[in-house]
């Protein structure tokens, strides 16, 4: 029908999100871009919960969403405060300087 | 009414998505985000998702990028220095991930044509059980100890920030 969108291309916008994530994990050098990137991931993954959970006509996918949305605002939290500490320490926010456990 | 409203949405997502990549500075990249986290809202609207909807621009959108900006700030972080990226490296990157946007896609495709032969049309009010009362009756009955374990998660990872935070201080 004209005017209805196809469900696959959800799942395609998940799927270019999704690599967009990767491709900033692994491009970019800066730690909290880098951990942007995963949160990126993460919305991307959560897309395809919520797509399939209208294909499906079941809730549980919203839920499975709702906890990705939980322990990624946990992560943050912790992952932050890592950051804050390693900056304290280090100085420096460059992933390459950060190669103390090299050797 | 509903294709240009995806068509929309799902063009700032990407565009955002690829800003998030490229900026070197990173407010930019939080600020760009925001937008994708925004965009997805809309698209979770268009999927019967309100109550996802509802808490992806509270809590994404509202609380952690909040936390990600105000680390930005509070670390005075600059733009990011070129580095002496190896020819390797340089020469590899885009073509890696084309191929894995292709797989994934490759594999979204075989599955979901594996699993629903028949292409689903998407149109707004087609799924009406993403309300707060229907998310919440299943988040409280059939998924109750995930959510137990998600509150102790939580407590976990405030009392982990706090000792994190706290060390640097003294």
């Amino acid at each position: 029908m004209m005017g209805h969108v196809p469900l696959s291309w959800f799942l395609m916008l998940s799927a270019v999100l999704f690599s967009l994530g990767v491709a900033g994990f692994i491009f970019r050098r800066n730690i909290i871009t880098m951990f942007m990137s995963i949160e990126l991931i993460l919305n991307a993954v959560n897309l395809t919960f919520i797509t399939f959970a209208y294909q499906r006509h079941d809730v549980s996918g919203h839920l499975f969403a709702f906890f990705v949305m939980v322990v990624a605002a946990a992560e943050a939290a912790v992952g932050l405060a890592i950051i804050l500490t390693v900056f304290k320490n280090r100085g420096t926010l460059n992933i390459d300087d950060l190669d103390s456990m090299k050797n | 009414m509903d294709l240009i409203l995806f068509l929309v949405f799902a063009g700032i997502a990407v565009v955002a998505a690829i800003n998030v990549v490229v900026q070197r500075h990173p407010i930019s990249s939080a600020v760009s985000l925001i937008a994708v986290m925004g965009s997805l809202a809309v698209l979770y609207l268009l999927l019967g998702a309100e109550f996802i909807a509802a808490a992806q621009v509270i809590v994404y959108a509202g609380a952690v990028m909040v936390l990600f900006v105000f680390v930005i700030m509070l670390l005075n972080a600059g733009g990011e220095t070129k580095a002496g990226r190896s020819f390797v490296a340089s020469l590899l990157g885009v073509p890696v991930l084309v191929a894995l946007l292709v797989a994934l896609l490759a594999l979204l495709a075989f599955f979901s044509a594996r699993l629903y032969p028949r292409d689903t049309e998407v149109h707004f009010g087609g799924f009406r059980g993403g309300t707060a009362q229907a998310v919440g009756r299943a988040l409280f009955t059939t998924y109750l100890l995930p959510f137990e374990i998600t509150s102790i998660l939580i407590l976990i990872a405030i009392v982990g920030a706090i000792v994190l935070a706290r060390k640097e201080l003294e």
